[in-house]
């Protein structure tokens, strides 16, 4: 039957299912078509924390939301269009998420008495009228799956597993996806398994043929591809873009990257990428704590490699003496900090940036240490490179703030030309040099030399004792030590002449109101300014990605502006410092639910603001 | 790797011994080479100096270059180690020694590195590190200066003093148990397992050379006088009178006799513990023989229980030193091989691999 197409410019599918289910592979595949497609997109996975939650429960929902659109975009949306809920436990937990008349395609096969009844449903709600405002698609994507796989000599179990594969071919049917890209990835991860592998493609192309000839799907939808400038693209995670950047640093610098890290949610995957870089030079160490994780890195620096630490808030509590260290003998130490809801455990797979003042201060004594966050997923890429440049040009520790959500979350990425990316100067010490002292100073920059082992007649002592100016030897001088502490704070504060100004988005000029942001909100920030400005109105809009020491221009900009909004995942550390900084009453706007801002949520913040005037 | 053949250098190691990377230079160095100009600032009669002054006179012998020995220290009175010797040197923090110069060691085999570190900075606050290390087998000597107390913070009680130690935080009697070093050391799988003392030079030397040619993690330790807040601690070692009455000096494939006539020695009993026998009770073939290359710790534990507070019997020397490959060697032959078989790695190809699209 030929069906009738219609256009969208924009979709947002969620995918939800039982952790066992498969639904980030199925989001992942869905994500992978239609970048391939041309379509701009930004990802969502939500996962529990648990890895095993007892089956068909609320809380082992896990779900993946896709935003694809025919013009760029920012988040991976407010809301979604379109649930596909694998069980009713993934109906419940997803269903407040949906607007009205939005499409519901649901598993009825694992809508049984005994599934209802673990998540608290008396009655079948799809044969009540209570989805009545939904478009609901009830489909037995089970039974479906298993008839269409009667052939094949597999177990029923197998078969029943390939039903996330039958939902995705429905969908790339239904949304006009290209299929060759998940035909040779079942074709790769199933390699070892034929029968495995063809059932699977088998289910993916019985889902795509049911969406073809049932009469359950009358309309099919297309989304034109996005206009992107001309290059090469793949879609990339914050935490895959951070991996690269830091590989990235390595090869820009001439330095051995040399990662300590201990594994904690929601890092952990950059310590995995990183080491299957070996071929790099890359070395990766996983220590028995954080502290020897950044004691390992500190001490890799120590001998010419670039040193690396890789954790989330609470790892960062434990870093905080040997960040103190590096702070004292000034050598290169990136470490990055994937901000998890805290405090103390908190929620792990939940993303929030209140690790902003612990980066800021979370040491004894005066430790100033820069502090940078990307702010998209493939921006982390570029401020990795940006925290390496700043280390080793300054001989100092830098603290990068990404966040669960820029960690997990996924967009296009278009590849950089290698040979544009910055090149970063060692600069070691060298053999002899007549008037080497440990602690004497570049007059511009006031980093002092980095020797290393190895290099003759340049032998001294370094450590956390506060050291003469100059010769690094012990010093109890009081006057010297004011010296000292001014001294690394000025060589902090002077990273300020070294970094890009902070850029205004204002189109017309006009705007009274500012929204600033900084990390992983732009995506939502920048959706909600261009929401307001829809509207007629006009507001200005910058992100900061360094925090400290803060850009040049930022009283400047501050100033520039009536009001100031700043929203932030927790209760107003960046408002906090602009205000003890600056002496500006910026308007704080802060939620922190584990979840990233929504742009209508932002959007209205901002009238707010505005009609206040 | 060692199985291969036993002709290398230090013990056989095929290229793999600790010190096969490290530059050595013709120039004759002496004990002076390696003082600093720094003011020394232990204690008058401090066992450290004696220490001090026993490395920097048995560096020389390694015939490394000066530029090419790194010091790391955690926090102490001991720790203090690293500053006057003319090395590169890094005074860390307190415990966290051996994590920091894992990282060094791992990154730069052209390095010997030593680690100096306390009771209570090895065995309190460092207590995880230090067995990490000595699990991993990180090419790293750590000197441990155990003088039984918190010396810099005055004289608090440490995981080394023994049971009912008045101190000024126990001015009762300390209630814990006390760790002991050799015995912890084994069961974290140190290789290399040793015990001597401040006082005699000799010993302290033979002990550092066997340790600086081990391949992996050598755990020394170092009996260490503090005359302020612990004097005397291990006077019994020291007094003539009695030493040799209770010092049992461990030297490999020798029977384990002791005693001031050697009248005594070792026996094990069934149930693998040993007992102290009269030579002269004992047919020759009960005697033991020190086998520190045994691949089976528990003789060598056996031996570290024989301790006790009150100095009835005990052992020094090297309790251990087995050949196993060190972390260090098997990481840098891991990125070898990554980029022995994949080609060293090309950054434009790894941004550009997965699902890619082009848009013209
Ligand atoms: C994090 C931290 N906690 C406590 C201290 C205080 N402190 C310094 S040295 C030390 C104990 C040193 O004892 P030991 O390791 O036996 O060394 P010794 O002075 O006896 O050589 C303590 C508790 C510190 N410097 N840092
Ligand atoms: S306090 Fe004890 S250990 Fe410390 S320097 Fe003085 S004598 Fe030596
Ligand atoms: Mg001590």
């Amino acid at each position: 039957m030929t069906k009738q197409v219609q256009q969208l410019d924009r979709v947002i599918i969620r995918f939800a299912g039982d952790s066992g289910d498969g639904m980030q592979l199925t989001g992942d595949r869905f994500t992978q078509e239609t970048a391939a497609f041309g379509n701009d997109l930004s990802t969502l996975p939500n996962f529990p924390a648990e890895i095993r939650a007892p089956a068909g429960t609320l809380p082992g929902v896990s779900s993946f939301q896709l935003h694809f659109a025919d013009h760029d975009i920012l988040t991976p949306g407010d809301a979604p269009n379109v649930l596909v809920a694998m069980n009713p436990a993934a109906l419940k937990a997803n269903l407040g998420d949906l607007p009205r008349g939005a499409d519901l395609i649901v598993n009825t096969d694992e809508f049984s008495k005994r599934n209802l009844a673990k998540v608290g449903y008396a009655a079948n709600p799809v044969e009540d009228d209570s989805l009545a405002e939904y478009r609901v698609h009830a489909l037995p994507l089970t039974s479906m799956t298993v008839t269409a796989l009667a052939d094949f000599d597999i177990s029923k179990k197998d078969a029943e597993r390939a039903k996330n594969m039958f939902a995705l071919g429905l969908l790339s049917w239904l949304y006009h996806r290209p299929t060759e890209g998940t035909l040779g990835f079942l074709e790769k991860k199933f390699a070892r398994k034929p029968e495995i592998m063809k059932a699977n493609i088998a289910a993916f192309q019985a889902g795509w043929a049911y969406g073809e000839t049932t009469e359950a799907f009358s309309v099919q939808y297309e989304i034109k591809p996005a206009e992107h400038e001309p290059g090469l693209y793949r879609n990339i995670t914050g935490n895959v873009a951070l991996a690269y950047g830091l590989v990235a640093a390595g090869e820009r610098s001439g330095l051995p990257i040399y990662l300590g890290s201990y594994p904690i949610t929601p890092a952990s995957d950059i310590l995995h990428e990183l080491s299957r870089h070996k071929k790099f030079g890359i070395r990766t160490f996983q220590a028995e704590d954080e502290i020897a994780a950044v004691g390992a890195a500190l001490g890799a620096s120590f001998g010419g490699a670039l040193g690396v630490t890789t954790t989330s808030g609470p790892g960062i509590a434990l870093k905080s003496e040997t960040i103190g260290l590096a702070v004292a003998t000034e050598l290169p130490l990136v470490v990055i900090d994937v901000q998890r809801a805290g405090p103390s455990t908190g929620l792990p797979t939940k993303t929030e940036q209140a690790d902003l003042l612990q980066a800021m201060y979370g040491r004894n004594g005066e430790a100033p240490v820069p502090v940078i966050a990307p702010r998209s997923p493939s921006d982390c890429f570029d401020a990795a490179l940006e925290a390496a440049r700043i280390a080793v040009k300054y001989r100092t520790p830098v603290i990068l703030l990404s966040d669960g959500y820029l960690a997990n979350g996924s967009e296009p990425w278009k590849l950089p030309d290698v040979d544009d990316l910055p090149v970063i100067e060692p600069a070691f010490a060298t053999a002899d040099d007549p008037g080497f002292q440990p602690f004497k100073r570049d007059p511009e920059t006031l980093a002092r030399p980095w020797a290393i082992p190895g290099t003759a007649g340049l032998e001294h002592r370094i450590g956390g004792l506060e050291k003469a100016d100059g010769s690094g030897n012990i010093s109890y001088d009081p006057a010297n030590h004011d010296t000292m502490v001014r001294l690394r704070q000025a060589k902090v504060d002077g990273i300020a002449n070294d970094v890009e100004p902070l850029a205004v988005d204002d189109p017309s000029g006009e705007a009274r109101v500012l929204v600033l942001g900084w990390g992983g909100t732009f995506g939502a920030i920048s959706a909600a300014v261009r929401r307001v400005r829809k509207e007629g109105r006009q507001v200005a809009q910058a992100h900061l990605r360094h925090l400290n020491p803060f850009p040049a221009n930022l009283a400047e900009v501050l100033r520039s502006y009536d009001k100031v909004i700043v929203p932030e995942i927790n209760l107003g550390q960046l408002a906090l410092l602009l205000r003890g900084r600056f002496l500006i009453d910026v308007i704080g706007y802060n939620q922190v639910r584990g979840l990233p801002f929504k742009a209508e949520e932002l959007q209205g913040v901002i009238q707010d603001v505005m009609d206040s005037e | 790797m060692s199985e291969n053949g036993t002709n290398g250098d230090g013990h056989g190691l095929n290229g793999h011994g600790p010190l096969s990377l490290v530059p050595k230079t013709d120039a004759k160095q002496t004990l002076k080479d390696f003082k600093t100009d720094q003011e020394v600032r232990w204690c008058p009669g401090c066992g450290d100096y004696a220490i001090l002054a026993a490395v920097q006179s048995f560096l020389p012998e390694l015939g490394l270059r000066r530029e090419n020995i790194t010091f790391v220290s955690g926090i102490g009175c001991s720790s203090r180690f690293p500053y006057y010797m003319n090395t590169y040197g890094f005074h860390s923090i307190h415990g966290r020694a051996p994590a920091i110069a894992t990282g060094l060691a791992t990154s730069r085999p052209d390095l010997s590195v030593w680690v100096v570190t306390g009771d209570g900075d090895a065995l309190s606050i460092g207590g995880n590190h230090l067995i990490h290390a000595l699990r991993r087998n990180v090419n790293l000597k750590i000197l441990l200066f155990n003088n039984r107390i918190y010396g810099l913070t005055k004289g608090q009680y440490s995981p080394t003093s023994e049971i009912g130690k008045i101190t000024k935080s126990t001015p009762m009697g300390s209630l814990d148990a006390p760790f002991n070093p050799m015995s912890l050391a084994i069961g974290a799988e140190g290789t290399f397992v040793a015990r001597t003392i401040d006082s005699d030079r000799k010993h302290l030397q033979s002990v550092l050379r066997a340790a600086a040619q081990h391949r992996g993690t050598a755990l020394v330790e170092i009996y260490q006088n503090c005359n302020i807040f612990n004097d005397g601690a291990f006077d019994p070692l020291k007094d003539a009178d009695v030493r040799d009455d209770i010092t049992i000096r461990l030297e490999h494939g020798e029977p384990i006799v002791f005693g001031a006539e050697r009248e005594k020695a070792l026996r094990r009993t069934r149930a693998g513990s040993f007992e102290v026998v009269r030579v002269t009770d004992v047919d020759p073939s009960e005697i033991a023989v020190h086998d520190a290359a045994n691949p089976d710790p528990s003789q060598a534990f056996a031996l570290s229980r024989l301790d006790s507070p009150a100095f009835e019997h005990t052992p020094i020397g090297i309790f251990r030193d087995v050949d196993r490959p060190s972390y260090d060697e098997l990481m840098r032959e891991q990125v070898d091989e990554a980029v022995g078989t994949q080609g060293r790695g090309d950054l434009a190809a790894l941004l550009g691999s997965g699902d890619t699209w082009r848009i013209d």
